[in-house]
């Protein structure tokens, strides 16, 4: 049976798969949107924020990382996966410090995206107003903690990508946190570049380029333009067509 | 008359805000003469009322909890009014007041009164008629229940109509996510 033939049922639809794609891949490639936020379609799966997770013949799994197989049956859009999408969105806000009308990624930044996606209003949960640590040592770029999410990208992208390792996790659980490797433990002592993957693809404010806070006015920015969905299945189905032609 | 409907009463206050909230309340513009049709404010900076009444329908509140006297407002509009609505980011997060969290109070009050560029005469006020600073600055949900939120900063002239219209309509009021922004 050629490849094209095989498919598995997400929701109400049947969705075609190559073997060995994710689940999420193959969503995406059909146009579905899964919510993510570690992921990156762009890199490596981590599985680690569970917002991509999905039922998979009545048990649940990352989608991320669950291939795909013929006749499955997989849920997403139900109110229950959602309504656990929106309480590990709120509880991301809620660990940090999330001041958005404040922060320079207001608009582009996906996990403000995913909760407008969401429909979620407000943070639910007790704030923690944790302490974290800015960086502001390097000349091009910012390590703004209170922001971070820990979904790992520039932990993987550093390693795999950039090949540098400038970034690695320490502590855990809630003293979970970002440290740089340098002898001062200082971006700017560190081998980090402004063209690095790794700065380049944090999802949210906490690693950015300086001196382009407004470089989009505040209304024009990705997110107030598009919902985060369309952008991202667009945006996968763009890279999908380039690797396999 | 006997049958005319009887208004839905609003109290507004501002706490630890801006009143960017109460300015975008204003921005639905001619709507507002609609809104006056449906509405009867009560204690509101819109008309100087100081004092809310005991029973109210709607509390719209603005700005988190920074001090003492901002405590006591909230529970009097919680306790006054059947629903109360968290209105913009500072209500429902802290906002830009709550960014002084990461600080101590000490340090907050000697770096604006003492250390602070230009200051002369340098001394903390301590007039007994201030209210007293807390210690962090709170969201609203933190010191009693909140009903809803709008969210925003400030949330959009549309945001209010909808949230008003709806609820006024006996509708529950859901924000779809083409109204929903944090900023
Ligand atoms: S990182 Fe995103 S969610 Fe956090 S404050 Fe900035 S815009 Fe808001
Ligand atoms: S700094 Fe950004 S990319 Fe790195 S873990 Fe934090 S949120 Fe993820």
């Amino acid at each position: 049976m050629p490849d094209s033939k095989k498919t598995f049922q997400l929701d109400d639809r049947e969705v075609p798969f190559r073997e060995g794609q994710t689940i999420f891949d193959a969503a995406m490639a059909a146009g579905i949107f899964i919510p993510h936020l570690c992921h990156n379609p762009d890199f490596e799966p981590h599985s680690s924020c569970r917002l991509c997770t999905v039922i998979v013949n009545g048990r649940p799994f990352a989608s991320c990382t669950q291939p795909a197989v013929a006749g499955q049956m997989v849920q997403s859009n139900t109110p229950e996966l959602r309504d656990m999408r929106r309480m590990l969105t709120q509880m991301l806000f809620v660990e940090g410090n999330h001041n958005c009308p404040g922060c320079i990624k207001s608009g582009h930044c996906r996990l403000q995206a995913t909760a407008y996606e969401l429909g979620i209003p407000d943070n639910h949960y007790q704030q923690f107003f944790p302490l974290r640590e800015v960086d502001a040592s390097h000349p091009g770029i910012i390590l703004d903690r209170d922001r971070c999410i820990l979904c790992g990208l520039c932990v993987r992208i550093s390693r795999s990508v950039d090949k540098k390792n400038v970034f690695a996790m320490t502590g855990r659980g809630i003293d979970t946190t970002i440290v740089v490797d340098s002898p001062s433990g200082l971006l700017v002592d560190s081998t980090v570049s402004v063209d690095d993957q790794a700065v380049l693809n944090c999802p949210v404010g906490a690693l950015m380029l300086k001196r382009m806070a407004f470089d989009v006015p505040f209304g024009d920015r990705t997110y107030d333009q598009a919902l985060y969905s369309e952008d991202s299945v667009a945006r996968f189905q763009a890279t999908e067509a380039n690797r396999h032609g | 008359m006997a049958d005319a409907k009887k208004k839905v009463t609003v109290a507004t206050c501002s706490l630890a805000g801006c009143f960017g909230c109460h300015m975008s309340l204003l921005d639905i513009d001619e709507r507002l003469i609609a809104l006056l049709e449906l509405v009867e404010f009560d204690r509101s900076p819109i008309n100087d009322i100081k004092e809310i009444s005991p029973s109210v329908d709607v509390g719209l509140i603005e700005g988190g909890v920074c001090n003492a006297e901002n405590v006591h407002v909230l529970r009097q509009f919680r306790a006054s009014c059947r629903v109360l609505v968290a209105v913009g980011e500072c209500a429902a997060t802290g906002g830009v007041p709550a960014m002084r969290n990461h600080y101590t109070l000490k340090e907050c009050l000697q770096e604006a009164y003492v250390r602070g560029i230009g200051v002369a005469g340098a001394e903390i006020p301590s007039d007994p008629e201030l209210p007293l600073l807390l210690d962090k600055v709170q969201p609203l949900h933190h010191v009693v229940k909140v009903d809803y939120t709008l969210p925003g900063c400030p949330p959009s002239a549309d945001v209010f109509w909808m949230f008003l219209t709806d609820l006024i309509a006996g509708r529950d009021p859901v924000l779809p996510p083409s109204l929903i922004r944090y900023d």
